[in-house]
């Protein structure tokens, strides 16, 4: 699932929402946890997981094809983490379906949105 | 600052400002788009957002585990695990956000 699928899903499931704004909305979460892990924030979503930082010494490194040795910075890079309710789901364990995403649009929806063309946004 | 932590309410907040809808639409949104990207994976789907990051499904073996308390030995059987592949865009963001009291002087310090 590309994110301009993901989008196509969200409105599927909300037609009253303009395709433009569901984008927008799809947009704005990721931008989000983007902007909290640029501050070094952590973003804690119960059931699904947890994004983070993790700060990463400076070390010598080696280009694998010369051998030469180099030096890597010191860096920061982002983690995550699932959370117990997807990791469980994700074995199946935990059958309690966590909720049927299927509120509104219960009818036609064959789970997998056709590839559009052109996706690539 | 270090230390924060943002939620799911905090994300439900960002909705409701970029978009006009109630507060508890917005908060319904984010649950939705969560859960079918958790649908999605738990389909053996990958899911990738652009400029964010892929969620991967990945297959582990079984293998011998020790409970590190009692030393015992314990079969870990075969599951499926979810790895995140930041993108590039977001590991730049990241970095950029943990350097930003160096002032800005673009082009001597681009790498990566």
């Amino acid at each position: 699932m590309t994110k301009s699928e993901l989008i196509l899903r969200i409105g599927e499931l909300n037609p009253h929402l303009y395709h433009r704004d569901v984008e927008r909305i799809v947009t704005a979460i990721f931008e989000e946890i983007t902007a909290a892990l640029a501050r070094q924030d952590r973003v804690e979503l119960r059931g699904f997981g947890a994004f983070s930082v993790k700060q990463r010494d400076a070390r010598k490194g080696r280009n694998p094809r010369t051998g030469e040795t180099v030096a890597v910075e010191e860096k920061v890079v982002p983690f995550f983490k699932t959370g117990k309710e997807l990791r469980d789901r994700l074995n199946n364990r935990a059958e309690a379906a966590p909720r049927p995403a299927a509120a509104p649009a219960a009818a036609p929806l064959p789970g997998q949105p056709g590839k559009e063309p052109g996706s690539g946004q | 600052m270090k230390g924060n932590t943002i939620t799911r309410a905090h994300l439900a907040e960002a909705v409701y400002q970029e978009v006009g809808l109630s507060r508890n639409e917005s908060a319904e949104l984010v649950d939705t788009v969560l859960d079918e990207v958790s649908n999605a994976l738990v389909r053996g789907e990958s899911v990738k957002i652009s400029s964010f990051g892929s969620f991967l499904v990945r297959m582990k073996g079984e293998r011998i585990g020790r409970n590190p308390k009692t030393g015992e030995e314990v079969p870990i059987k075969p599951r499926r695990v979810l790895v995140f592949r930041a993108s590039h865009v977001l590991k730049d963001r990241v970095n950029k956000g943990a350097e930003s009291k160096v002032p800005d002087n673009q082009g001597a310090d681009r790498q990566s």
